[in-house]
């Protein structure tokens, strides 16, 4: 198995957190927000796992179980919250909700 | 081994890039659903195998579904491209952009004045996991149960008066 530095996963991490952070504030359709709050999650995640891997302990893996299973239920009423959207107002652009007695 | 790790890194790093430029959401999803892929084989290669497992059956397996049945089931057509082939101008991305970038780099600057060492290269198998997970854990695996429950109940109520609408529309 690979021994990579600790510092080098983080960065990785924090690159893959950014990615989604930059989804979030440059997409206005809700899904790819949604999209990116999982690209972000996943993020949170890894680095997790590469701490957990560097004491040789499962605690990390534990806590990226408590995310996935976080970001299942997140993902599962943001979508149900999404046709709602869609069956409302007919659109998928998160800009436009407020402009119409939202 | 070390090799396997750095190119999935980077690929996953190219795919999630990938998948916030897209316009078609479906090809986002193709390109997400990569990059989780190797985000398992990270995992995987880090010794976290159980983890890396449950990253391809829930998370590239289960979520991605759920995206693609709502994609589906919105029906978005080539409209929509273009209406997000406009919204992605350079004006729009450049500012989220730059302070993101400056973030990653106070990050990395931070991150390289320390060495903290390499992980261990060992594997902490399942049954290690499931220890921990029923041993010390086992509050935090109930509250997870009922974080569950009231997704489940969210979802049902929230998703209950779509349908009808759905099977109206031509």
């Amino acid at each position: 198995m690979a021994t990579i530095p600790v510092e080098t996963g983080f960065i990785i991490a924090g690159l893959l957190f950014l990615l989604g952070l930059i989804g979030v504030l440059v997409r206005r359709n809700i899904i790819y927000i949604l999209l990116a709050i999982e690209i972000m999650l996943n993020a949170a995640g890894l680095a997790f796992v590469v701490a957990g891997a560097h004491w040789e302990q499962p605690d990390g893996q534990v806590m990226y179980f408590f995310v996935l299973t976080m970001a299942a239920a997140e993902v599962a009423v943001g979508l149900s919250l999404v046709l709602q959207m869609y069956h409302k107002f007919n659109t998928l652009d998160a800009n436009l909700i407020n402009r119409m007695r939202g | 081994m070390t090799a396997i790790f750095y190119i999935s890194a980077a690929i996953a790093v190219v795919a999630t890039f990938l998948t916030i430029t897209r316009v078609n959401v479906v090809h986002s999803l193709l390109y997400f659903i990569c990059s989780l892929l190797a985000t398992g084989v990270m995992f995987f290669v880090l010794g976290a195998t159980f983890v890396a497992a449950l990253v391809v059956i829930i998370n590239a397996g289960a979520i991605m579904v759920l995206f693609v049945f709502v994609i589906m089931m919105l029906n978005v057509g080539p409209q929509s491209a273009d209406q997000e082939r406009a919204r992605l101008r350079p004006h729009v991305w450049i500012g989220p952009g730059l302070l993101s970038l400056l973030l990653l780099i106070e990050l990395v600057y931070s991150l390289g004045r320390y060495h903290t060492g390499v992980t261990s290269g060992q594997t902490v198998g399942p049954q290690q996991v499931g220890t921990a997970l029923f041993g010390p854990y086992l509050l935090a695996v109930e509250l997870a149960s009922m974080l569950l429950l009231a997704g489940l109940l969210g979802a049902y109520h929230l998703g209950r008066g779509v349908m009808t609408f759905m099977d109206r529309k031509p």
